[in-house]
This record gives C-alpha cells, sequence and structure tokens, in this order.
C-alpha cells in the first residue's frame, strides 16, 4: 500500500518536472491538479489567461477571506463584542465596485486578444474536415499547400479498451497501456497525423447529433454540429501524440470516442500522406472499374 | 395609518386557527399559505433524497474506472434525471415554499393573495414529478440526453420525450403561477408603513425572482414545445436536414436556463441577508446597495445566455459580447460578498446553525463565483467548456449556494414553524459533516476537469481514478450527512421538548418574530404597526 501510494507520488512528481522542462505530456497524470500547457502557442496562451484569472481569483480571495476570518475571530460575541450601529461607508461602496472593474478589463484585454487570434483561419496550410458520428471520427485530409487529398478513413477506440469497458468485463483498466503509459479510453485506432510546424485548418460538422472535438494539448475543443461546419486551426511545435475526447454528450457512447493527434515531422508526414494517397487511388480503381463498365453499356 | 376597521378584525377574529378538520381537507384542499408553503418544503425534501439517490449511483458507478455497475445507457438517465429533479423538484419548490411561508408574515399580511391558485399551483407539481420519475421505469427507460435536453441527441428518446415534456410544461404552470402570486402579494399585501424600500431583502429578492420566473419559463415551454413537434409532428425547428438549426435551441433554452441559475441563487442572497445581521447583531450593510445589485444581477442574468455555448461557433463579436456580459456579474456580485463581510465587521456574532450555514454559503458560493469568472473567460472556457470544471463550478454555486441557503433559512425559520426548537448540537454536527464532505467531493472535480475529464461520462481514464474517488468518498459522506438534517427536523417538529419564544434568536429583526412561535394559522389579521427598529436592516435612510 505504502509503496504504491510512493509509487504515484513519484510518478506525479515526474509528470510535474516533465511539464514544467517543457516536455509535451502525451496524457492526463495522476494527481494532476491544472490545465497542461499544451503544445501550441495558442494553448500556451489559454494556459497564460487561464492562470492570470486563477491568480487574480486568489488574490481576492485571500482579502475577502482575510477580512471575514478577522472579523469571524474579532467581532464574537463571546470575546465581549459590542454592535456598532452603522450600516454604510460610501467611500468603501464606491471603491469595491471601482476596483473590480479595473481588474476585469485588466483581464478581459488579453482574453479578447486572444480569442481574435484564435478565429483567425487565415494563411493555413491544409485542411483537415473533422466529421463526428456516433461514436466515431472521420478525418478529412481536404487538402495540403493547395493539394487536394482522397485521404481520409474513420477513427474509433482501440480494440484493447473497448473489451475492457465492457459493463461487468472484469478487466483491469490499468492493463491497457501503449509506450509505457496508461491509455485506457484515450486511444484509437488509427490518430489523426498532423505535420509539426504547419498551420492546418479544421473544419468540423457531425454527421447525427451534437460532439465536439477537444483535444486538451491544442487549447481548445469546438462542437462538431449537424447541418453546421465550424472551422478552428492549429500549429503544432513539437512532435507527439496528444490525446483527447468528445466533449458533448451524444449518447450512450459519448465516454468511448477518444481522439489521437500524432505530430511527425513534415518531411515523416509528407510521405504517410503519399503512401496513403497511392493506397486510396488504388481502392478507387479496384472500385471504380465495375462501375465504369456498367456505365459504358448503359 | 394602521387604523382597521374594527369590524372586519372581528371577523378575521372570529376564524383565528380554524384548521380545517380531516387529513385530506387540510392538505389537499387548503388555501392557506403556511400549509402550502410546508407542503412544498416537504415535497422539496423528499425530491431532495430521490435526486440524491441518482447522484449517489453516479458517483458509485464513478468510484473507480471500468464500468462495474451499470451500462452507459443507464448512467445517461441518471445524470438527466438528477439534473431534472434537483432543479424543478428540489431547488425550486423549496424557496417556493420558503416564499409562502415567511412572505406574508415578513410584510405583514394575513395569506397570500390568491389563496385557491396557491393550492393548485402546489397541487400540479406532485404528478408531474410523477411523469418524470415513472420514465425510469418505461420500457427503454427515461430520457438520456441531459436536463439540457439538446437536440438532436434528445430527439433519439422514445415516450420518454413526450413524459418529459409534459412534466416540464407543467412545473412551468406550476412556477408560472407561484411567482404571480408572490408578486401580488408583495405588491398588493405589504402591511401600511412596510415600504417596497424597507422590505425585508428576502421579500426582495423574491420579487425580482418572480419576474425572472414570468419572463423565462413561457421560454422554455416554447423550446421543448418545439422539440414535441419536431419528435412527434414531423416539424423540423432543430432538424438541420429539415432546414433547421440545433443551435437555436440552445440559444432558446439558455435564454430560459441562464435566468433560471439566477432564480436559484437570488433567493438564497435574500436569505443569507436576513441571517448574517441577525446573529451579527448589527443592520444589513449597505440595504440599498443590495437591492440594487439584486436587480442588476437579475437584469444582466437576461442577457449573458451565450455563455453556455462558447464552443458551438458563435461569431467573433457575440463572443466577445457574452463575455463581457458575463465579467460584468462579478461586480454585483461581489457588492454583495463584500456587504456581508461588512455586516459582521463590528457586530457581536454567535454561531448558531444558521449562521454556521450563512457563513459556508459566503465563502464556497465565492469559490463558485470565482470559478464564475474564470468560465467568461472565452479563450479559457474552450478548455473548460463540457469538463468536470464546469461541473464543480455549478455544484459550488447551486450546492454550496442555493441548497446551503435553504438548509440556513430552515435551521433559520423552523423554530417559528413548529414553536420547538431543534437541537442545536446536531445541527452543528450535520453543518460540519456536510460542509466538510461537501468540499471533499466537489473541489477534486476541479483538478480532474482542468486535467481533462469530460463531464458526463460513465468512465474515464486511469489518470482521474484517484481524484474520484475522493470525490465519491465525499458524495457518500455528504449524502448520509443528509440524514442527520431529516432527523433534527424529525425531532424539532415532534418531539423538541424545547418551546422557541416569539422572538427566537437574540438579534432577529423582522415583523415574523412579532407573531408568536409557532406562527398562528392566519397571520397578521390586523395589519402591524411598523417601526423602524422592526425592520432586518434598520433605518435605511442613513
Amino acid at each position: 500500500m505504502i509503496s504504491s501510494g510512493v509509487m504515484r507520488v513519484r510518478r506525479a512528481v515526474a509528470g510535474l518536472a516533465m511539464a514544467a522542462s517543457g516536455l509535451a505530456l502525451a496524457n492526463p497524470q495522476p494527481w494532476q491538479l491544472n490545465m497542461p500547457t499544451g503544445v501550441t502557442s495558442i494553448s500556451e496562451r489559454v494556459h497564460g489567461v487561464h492562470m492570470l484569472a486563477f491568480w487574480v481569483c486568489v488574490a481576492i480571495g485571500v482579502i475577502v477571506y482575510g477580512a471575514m476570518v478577522y472579523a469571524l475571530f474579532k467581532f464574537r460575541k463571546s470575546r465581549g463584542a459590542v454592535p456598532a450601529k452603522w450600516s454604510h461607508n460610501t467611500t468603501m461602496e464606491l471603491i469595491w465596485t471601482t476596483i473590480p472593474v479595473i481588474i476585469l478589463v485588466a483581464m478581459a484585454w488579453p482574453a479578447t486578444k486572444l480569442v481574435v487570434d484564435m478565429a483567425n483561419v487565415e494563411s493555413s496550410e491544409m485542411t483537415v474536415k473533422i466529421t463526428g458520428y456516433q461514436w466515431k471520427w472521420r478525418y478529412e485530409y481536404v487538402e495540403y499547400f493547395g493539394k487536394a487529398t482522397p485521404v481520409n478513413f474513420v477513427s474509433t477506440l482501440d480494440a484493447e479498451s473497448n473489451r475492457v469497458r465492457q459493463t461487468g468485463s472484469g478487466l483491469d483498466p490499468h492493463s491497457v497501456q501503449e509506450g509505457g503509459e496508461n491509455v485506457y479510453l484515450l486511444n484509437v485506432d488509427k490518430p489523426l497525423l498532423l505535420p509539426v510546424g504547419v498551420k492546418v485548418r479544421f473544419v468540423i460538422t457531425a454527421d447525427d447529433v451534437i460532439h465536439s472535438w477537444w483535444v486538451p494539448d491544442l487549447g481548445w475543443k469546438q462542437d462538431a454540429i449537424p447541418g453546421l461546419i465550424n472551422g478552428n486551426w492549429t500549429r503544432i511545435d513539437t512532435a507527439g501524440t496528444y490525446r483527447g475526447q468528445c466533449a458533448e454528450l451524444c449518447g450512450k457512447d459519448h465516454g468511448f470516442m477518444p481522439i489521437v493527434v500524432k505530430a511527425v515531422p513534415k518531411a515523416e508526414f509528407e510521405q504517410w500522406l503519399a503512401t496513403q494517397e497511392s493506397a486510396a487511388a488504388a481502392a478507387k480503381t479496384a472500385q471504380a472499374a465495375p462501375v465504369a463498365t456498367t456505365a459504358t453499356q448503359g | 395609518m394602521a387604523a382597521v376597521n374594527p369590524a372586519i378584525s372581528d371577523i378575521h377574529a372570529d376564524e383565528h386557527d380554524h384548521k380545517p378538520h380531516g387529513f385530506l381537507h387540510r392538505w389537499l384542499f387548503t388555501t392557506n399559505h403556511k400549509d402550502i408553503g410546508t407542503l412544498y418544503l416537504v415535497f422539496s425534501l423528499t425530491a431532495f433524497f430521490i435526486g440524491g439517490s441518482f447522484a449517489m449511483l453516479i458517483r458509485a458507478e464513478l468510484f473507480q474506472p471500468g464500468l462495474q455497475l451499470m451500462q452507459p445507457e443507464f448512467f445517461n438517465q441518471l445524470t438527466t434525471m438528477h439534473g431534472l429533479i434537483m432543479i424543478f423538484g428540489a431547488i425550486m419548490p423549496a424557496f417556493v415554499g420558503l416564499a409562502n411561508w415567511m412572505i406574508p408574515m415578513m410584510i405583514g399580511a394575513p395569506d397570500m393573495a390568491l389563496p385557491r391558485m396557491n393550492n393548485w399551483s402546489f397541487w400540479i407539481l406532485p404528478f408531474a414529478f410523477l411523469l418524470l420519475v415513472m420514465e425510469v421505469f418505461l420500457p427503454g427507460g427515461g430520457p438520456q440526453g441531459g436536463w439540457t435536453m439538446y437536440p438532436p441527441l434528445a430527439l433519439e428518446g422514445g415516450a420518454n420525450v413526450a413524459f418529459m415534456i409534459f412534466a416540464i410544461h407543467l412545473m412551468g404552470i406550476s412556477s408560472i403561477m407561484g411567482a404571480i402570486n408572490i408578486i401580488a402579494t408583495i405588491l398588493n399585501m405589504r402591511a401600511p408603513g412596510m415600504d417596497l424600500l424597507k422590505m425585508p431583502v428576502f421579500v426582495w429578492s423574491w420579487l425580482i425572482t418572480a419576474f425572472l420566473l414570468i419572463m423565462v419559463m413561457p421560454v422554455l415551454a416554447g423550446a421543448v414545445t418545439m422539440l414535441l413537434t419536431d419528435k412527434f409532428f414531423g416539424t423540423s425547428f432543430f432538424h438541420a436536414a429539415g432546414g433547421g438549426d440545433p443551435v437555436m435551441f440552445q440559444h432558446i433554452f439558455w435564454f430560459f436556463g441562464h435566468p433560471e441559475v439566477y432564480i436559484m441563487i437570488l433567493p438564497a442572497f435574500g436569505i443569507i441577508s436576513e441571517i448574517i445581521p441577525t446573529f451579527s447583531r448589527k443592520p444589513l450593510f449597505g440595504y440599498q446597495a443590495m437591492v440594487y445589485s439584486l436587480a442588476s444581477i437579475a437584469f444582466l442574468s437576461c442577457i449573458v445566455w451565450a455563455h453556455h455555448m462558447f464552443a458551438v461557433g458563435m461569431p467573433l463579436g457575440g463572443e466577445l459580447f457574452f463575455m463581457y456580459g458575463t465579467m460584468l456579474i462579478g461586480i454585483p456580485t461581489g457588492v454583495k460578498v463584500f456587504n456581508w463581510v461588512s455586516t459582521m465587521w463590528k457586530g457581536s456574532i454567535t454561531f448558531e446553525t444558521p449562521m454556521l450555514f450563512a457563513i459556508a454559503f459566503v465563502v464556497l458560493f465565492t469559490i463558485g463565483g470565482f470559478s464564475g469568472v474564470m468560465c467568461a473567460i472565452v479563450p479559457a472556457d474552450f478548455q473548460y467548456q463540457d469538463t468536470y470544471f464546469v461541473v464543480a463550478h455549478f455544484h459550488y454555486v447551486l450546492v454550496t449556494g442555493a441548497l446551503f441557503g435553504i438548509m440556513a433559512a430552515v435551521y433559520y425559520w423552523l423554530p417559528k414553524w413548529s414553536g420547538n426548537m431543534y437541537s442545536e448540537k446536531w445541527g452543528k454536527i450535520h453543518f460540519w459533516s456536510s460542509v466538510i464532505s461537501v468540499n471533499v467531493l466537489f473541489f477534486p472535480q476541479h483538478f480532474v476537469g482542468l486535467a481533462g475529464m469530460p463531464r458526463r461520462i460513465p468512465d474515464y481514464n486511469v489518470a482521474f481514478a484517484d481524484f474520484n474517488m475522493m470525490s465519491s468518498i465525499g458524495g457518500f459522506w455528504f449524502g448520509l450527512s443528509q440524514f442527520i438534517f431529516l432527523g433534527v427536523i424529525i425531532h424539532c417538529v415532534y418531539y423538541s421538548r424545547q418551546r422557541a419564544t416569539a422572538q427566537v434568536w437574540e438579534g432577529a429583526r423582522g415583523l415574523e418574530w412579532t407573531l408568536p412561535s409557532p406562527a398562528p394559522y392566519h397571520s397578521f389579521s390586523t395589519p402591524p404597526v411598523i417601526t423602524d427598529d422592526m425592520l432586518a436592516h434598520g433605518n435605511v435612510t442613513h
């Protein structure tokens, strides 16, 4: 018991150390307390406004709770406190209405700049269309540097997690490992492969109900809504595997449609894309051949 | 001013304490504000335990990773029903019950303005509630689309969609009638001298809440009616394939839903503003600021609905408008918190159970307020949205906010209602047990949410296991603690031998404390003569 507890603490400390050193964490860590910094300039700024808001709240909390604790100790009847009669203080009321306004403006300013930058999908270099289905994701590589590609595939929960997650399976979620990490419910059969350092535009929609595409390390989530197309973008700085989950309740297997983004160097990505393209072309000719014959006959 | 026609007063005096005989006659046909208030409160407590048992099942499944107890479908029913029952069955009826009991006594009226409608608005509720809860036992089970009922998912249900919608319609009608009654009572039945700006803050909070209810409940009725026709009559309001828009539902729903959030917290603000002055033995600080901040919170609550929808892909201008609007709510809310602390400042404080709950309310509701401000920041909310961080946020606001406010009110006014003192020792045990366990329950949820755990999932990665187990332990502990609450109430009403005085609390001010304990069946048959020192907030002119 004790040794496993120590192990856990060690792992958590190791996790924190990794986070501090800027190494990309693929997975949430046990005892993780905070939002990941992520692996894009946007996700770092999101983390920044989050921490700013957090420390502002801590500062206000220290003042308010401090005053309250002082009052609760100092002005007790049991200490013989005699109640004052006053019930107004216009100066104080003006001060604590005005100062919060200033604090809010200070918080809203960086947030506004960030929202504007996050909404800017211009000058993207490739486009991926994401479609949510109950309960899987389809990824279509629409274009790469202006060149259309036929590559598309469906990404679903990996077989191992799927076996373990069945009700009453009796299997241990701790046993679902990959590369020394637990990937239970956070692994897929085919990850979304993306190149490092390329501005990727996502167009996001759904085919049945509303889903939400979320990878915490990219810094945002975006709802996938049937009949609507949402846009968003990312540029991943560090190669690695980044895991997320559907974030909008979408039916019984909502908890079982993870997202895995694998960021690889540009050359490796281009090689992979070429292989996929030729495979897709081969599959297309194989499929199209009988259709073409019927068409000429018709 | 306080002159009364002696003939009328005599007639009323004759009726005094003429309770109807027989159990059915008294409770089914009652038009008495106190009986109806009691019905509401008993109903609410029952719903609280039912909704709570659903939460216990949720926490049991989330105790460790892997699905041990149930199928995901059933888990989704539990989360949906837990939300609907707690909001429409536990929190809202509890506040209406408190309004029924206290408003006539606090403004010097004999009863509510519309007593027959009062009966009707209560007795709709058990039937609506039955419609809602029986769905779980229907073939196909209850609704699984979340309490927010987002289409297209919500429309994938079967007959339960119709049951849920009719239940919501009935609860909406009940709420609207309750709100009309409260407005009519407050505006017409105040005793001479009880000017609007001399009313207790609890009465003010309910007046504002009632207007919010009248404004938004019909909007909810419209939204669910469109769901109904989409499901059963071939319309396409929310079907993209038929030219409809699923996001439109979210806009309409949250136009109701955000003011609804304040419907569930403003009366608690009122309660806390009554209790803190009593146990600080000092008038409420900044009475007028308290009233105006209530009103401005209510106004702002109507123009910030889309902050629940930052991830749906709104235009940039929309995101910014709803971010700024939401942040603004922090200002009047901050004023309230500062004023409560200032009320305690240089007071003479004692720590009876209602005061303990009120202090916990100020501390813990403020934590919910802090995470609320964080959620208002759009880019940060792109991460928080639909995670356990949000679950932690709204449970701090609704459990340690609304629910603690209700519990504080029950301890505060129970001696007035029953004529007996509750057991202070067991009240304090209930308080400490609840306040510790509720933090063990909800605080770790902030962490798992930030680490990446989405809400409404029945199973999770092992990285979230430790905090979830902690949260579940806190949950069971908090759930069990509420049996102490039940025990304290039953003991106080039926078995306590310690009689309450009319004043009950040394520092209590307000008309309800001028009546004997237990309060007579009809409150003020003759309007009381009001002096400023009777009011909780003292003389507001200086």
